[in-house]
């Protein structure tokens, strides 16, 4: 038994974390809001391809570093850090490894190493989020089963999102004949089961590093801001709030990580290792935007402060994977609990 | 990462689940917070040494097998989920003795440790005072130096101490220089509650059991040998027991899990009262000790490599007392109208209530969070 990452995965975390220190600080972000400017943001989708971060889950015979789940969460906690305003998530830890599965239908997985592929992700309603960044859409939602939608040659809409650097679209029609229709995959149950846990878990891990960043950005803030002559973070209602949020997010970690390795190991208890990783998470980066928005005050409430870059990407991420009650559901189906009864019995 | 358990571990968790499930009183003991209870939970406390499990992680010659930190917490999780009574030595083998283990003598250690695992001496924590509960150090009983005597002669009231009715010894904080102020000048003793000058007055506690005792010290003698550490280095030796009290050895999370499972047994027995929401609290809590447990692993492997725990501990204190409540007071909806009743879940429901108050209150350990983990100025 040994609860801590290896070498190597600190090795590739904290490269990727500086990376994204220099590539995606605030500014960019905010760059990938409509209206800005897109060549930073195709730098850092340059730059995490150099690294190989792309194909971090392709095997190495395709091309790839051939590493699991285990590896690229403290990544995509990184990156939630950073909000990347990217489809690296969907295209490293979902999309990768299933056309890596899948014997690459479509022949995608070298320009996906090369940094030429971003694949997003549809969802049930057909949203895309990093649509109008990506090259591909994967639909599991789709009427017809799942496909691989080439966005340029499908109807789309721009939608505008809560998160602007989400550039989200929307597809239009992907009945089998509809204009998205797309290439099907033929993906088998216990795969299909697996890319949705997998997705899942990058968000809990996104979530992780989103909630850390809210945490830091405040815990600066309030050593520095004063009222009543003293420092705001000084005050117990304020750091006790602040208490609560590094609570959440440090109960949280150790779960997703589970969650991971119950993934790359194939473990029994996958499924609800990464319910519970994925609730634990969205509690905790929920509480902590919360709790950022609420101590910095009305500062925190304006565009021109960095907060809401990273508040509203919890949101939308939240929104995205949505299913808390999916999750609980699942949970408490693991765990052997009836379904729930709509009649309490035992009133007197 | 390996999260995949140890052979070797497993043999002994197989060999404890053995024991354990072999032995283990037929029926739950009366609560160890009365006097017969107590009496009774003694006889299973000799039990546990006479078979070599009354403390696992310690040396041999102390009584010990010298189990790992893996194993102690294995253990603690097999005894748990078997059931098996609560341990009323507790404070003397999980906050004491590690004291003893890191501040103690040879001497001290020789002569302490073998008696406290063979439940012969049964210690008590004197640390708080009518007048000095979160403000520990605003204490004010005091130890006057008798130099002819080569010792300290003690005078105080020390309160709210856990079963100091039932125990034989008490260890806490005396303020040895009244010159120093606050956490200065204070020592840290041993105290035997037979000593001339010792009177103790049990009282009831909120849930009914006579636990809590006041201990009033009346020029006290105590000998050089029964102080712990140096003299006026006292609250540095309380406070390396602190972090025991509120992380691993006082609450290691074998507790919640088993607790946890038990509501989802009780849950699957009353589908009729299982609404949503209750389902959603049963799902949540049993996520609470799973969280908890995943968080000591990842803490203990940090704690081999030689990173103490230190203020993270407040972190393990707040999470599992709030988490102890949620998961009693889930239990009582379950149960509906027999939730009234005197019985297990609701004294334990009770008994939850105390956690965010004892071992430092939990407003107390969002302060430590708050300054020593994120580094928030002072007031
Ligand atoms: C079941 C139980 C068993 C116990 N066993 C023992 C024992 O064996 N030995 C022993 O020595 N003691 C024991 N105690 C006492 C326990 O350690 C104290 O109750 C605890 O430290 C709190 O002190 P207090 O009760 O004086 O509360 P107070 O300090 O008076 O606090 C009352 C309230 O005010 C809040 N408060 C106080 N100061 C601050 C502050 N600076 N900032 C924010 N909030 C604050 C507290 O958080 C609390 O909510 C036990 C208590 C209980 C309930």
């Amino acid at each position: 038994m040994r609860f801590a990452l290896t070498d190597d995965q600190i090795t590739l975390r904290d490269a990727v974390g500086d990376l994204l220190a220099a590539e995606c600080p605030p500014a960019v972000v905010r760059a990938a809001w409509p209206g800005g400017d897109q060549e930073p943001v195709d730098r850092l989708w340059t730059a995490l391809a150099e690294m190989g971060v792309l194909a971090a889950m392709v095997p190495e015979s395709a091309g790839g570093l051939g590493l699991t789940e285990v590896d690229l969460v403290p990544v995509l906690t990184a990156a939630g850090y950073a909000a990347v305003p990217l489809p690296l998530a969907e295209t490293a830890a979902v999309a990768g490894p299933l056309l890596a599965a899948l014997d690459d239908p479509g022949g995608h997985l070298a320009a996906l190493t090369e940094g030429r592929c971003r694949i997003a992700l549809a969802g049930p309603t057909a949203l895309v989020p990093y649509g109008q960044r990506a090259d591909l859409a994967l639909s599991t939602h789709g009427p017809d089963g799942p496909r691989l939608i080439r966005l340029a040659a499908a109807t789309t809409a721009p939608v505008p999102t809560v998160d602007g650097s989400r550039a989200a679209l929307r597809l239009v029609d992907q009945t089998a004949a509809g204009p998205s229709a797309g290439t099907r995959l033929d993906i088998g149950d216990d795969l299909l089961a697996l890319t949705a846990d997998r997705a899942t878990l990058a968000a809990a891990a996104h979530l992780v590093g989103l909630g850390r960043r809210l945490l830091d950005l405040t815990v600066a803030h309030v050593g520095t801001r004063h009222q009543f002559g003293a420092p705001i973070g000084s005050f117990q209602a304020v750091k006790h709030q602040l208490a609560d949020a590094l609570l959440g997010l440090e109960l949280a970690a150790p779960m997703v990580l589970a969650a991971a390795w119950a993934t790359a190991t194939g473990a029994a208890t996958r499924a609800a290792d990464v319910s519970a990783g994925y609730l634990l998470a969205a509690d905790a980066a929920e509480r902590a935007a919360r709790v950022a928005l609420q101590c910095h005050g009305a500062i925190g409430y304006t565009v021109e402060y960095d907060l809401h870059l990273y508040a509203k990407r919890v949101w939308a991420t939240t929104a995205a994977t949505a299913g808390t009650d999916a999750h609980l559901d699942r949970l408490g189906t693991a765990l052997g609990l009836p379904a729930a009864t709509t009649d309490p019995g035992g009133r007197p | 990462m390996d999260l995949r358990p140890d052979p070797v571990d497993e043999q002994f968790r197989a060999e404890a689940r053995d024991w354990l499930r072999t032995h283990r009183p037929a029926r739950p003991l009366p609560s160890g917070d009365t006097r017969d209870g107590f009496a009774a939970h003694l006889d299973w406390e000799r039990q546990l040494f006479d078979a070599g499990w009354a403390v696992v992680s310690w040396p041999r010659r102390y009584g010990g097998r010298e189990a790992s930190l893996w194993q102690w917490l294995i253990f603690e999780e097999e005894y748990a989920a078997a059931g098996a009574p609560q341990r009323v030595t507790q404070n003397g083998i999980f906050l004491l003795a590690p004291t003893l283990f890191e501040f103690g003598t040879d001497e001290q250690r020789d002569r302490i440790l073998p008696a406290m695992a063979a439940a012969s001496q049964l210690w008590c924590q004197g640390w708080s005072e009518p007048g000095a509960g979160s403000d520990l150090a605003a204490l004010t009983s005091r130890a006057v130096r008798d130099e002819a005597a080569g010792g300290w002669r003690l005078t105080g009231h020390k309160t709210w101490t856990t079963r100091g009715a039932f125990c034989t010894h008490l260890f806490g904080l005396f303020r040895t220089d009244p010159q120093q102020r606050r956490h200065r000048g204070l020592s840290y003793f041993l105290v035997p509650l037979d000593a001339p000058g010792v009177t103790v007055r049990g009282f009831g506690r909120f849930d009914g059991d006579e636990g809590f005792a006041d201990v009033f010290l009346d020029d006290v003698f105590v000998p050089d040998a029964d102080v712990i550490g140096e003299v006026g280095a006292g609250w540095r030796v309380a406070m390396a027991t602190t972090g025991s009290e509120r992380g691993l050895t006082l609450r290691p999370p074998g507790r919640f899990t088993a607790a946890a499972a038990r509501l989802v047994e009780l849950a699957a027995a009353r589908p009729d009262r299982l609404t949503g929401r209750l389902r959603e609290q049963v799902v949540r809590a049993w996520l609470g000790a799973r969280a908890y447990h995943l968080f000591t692993l990842a803490q203990v492997t940090r704690m081999l490599d030689g990173d103490p725990p230190g203020a993270a501990s407040s972190l393990n204190k707040i999470h599992w007392s709030e988490l102890d409540i949620a998961l009693h007071r889930t239990a009582l909806e379950l149960l509906g109208p027999d939730a009234e009743l005197d019985a297990g879940w609701t004294r334990g429901f009770q008994f939850s209530l105390a956690g965010p108050i004892y071992a430092g209150t939990n407003e107390i350990q969002r302060g430590i969070v708050a300054e020593r983990l994120l580094g928030l100025p002072r007031r």
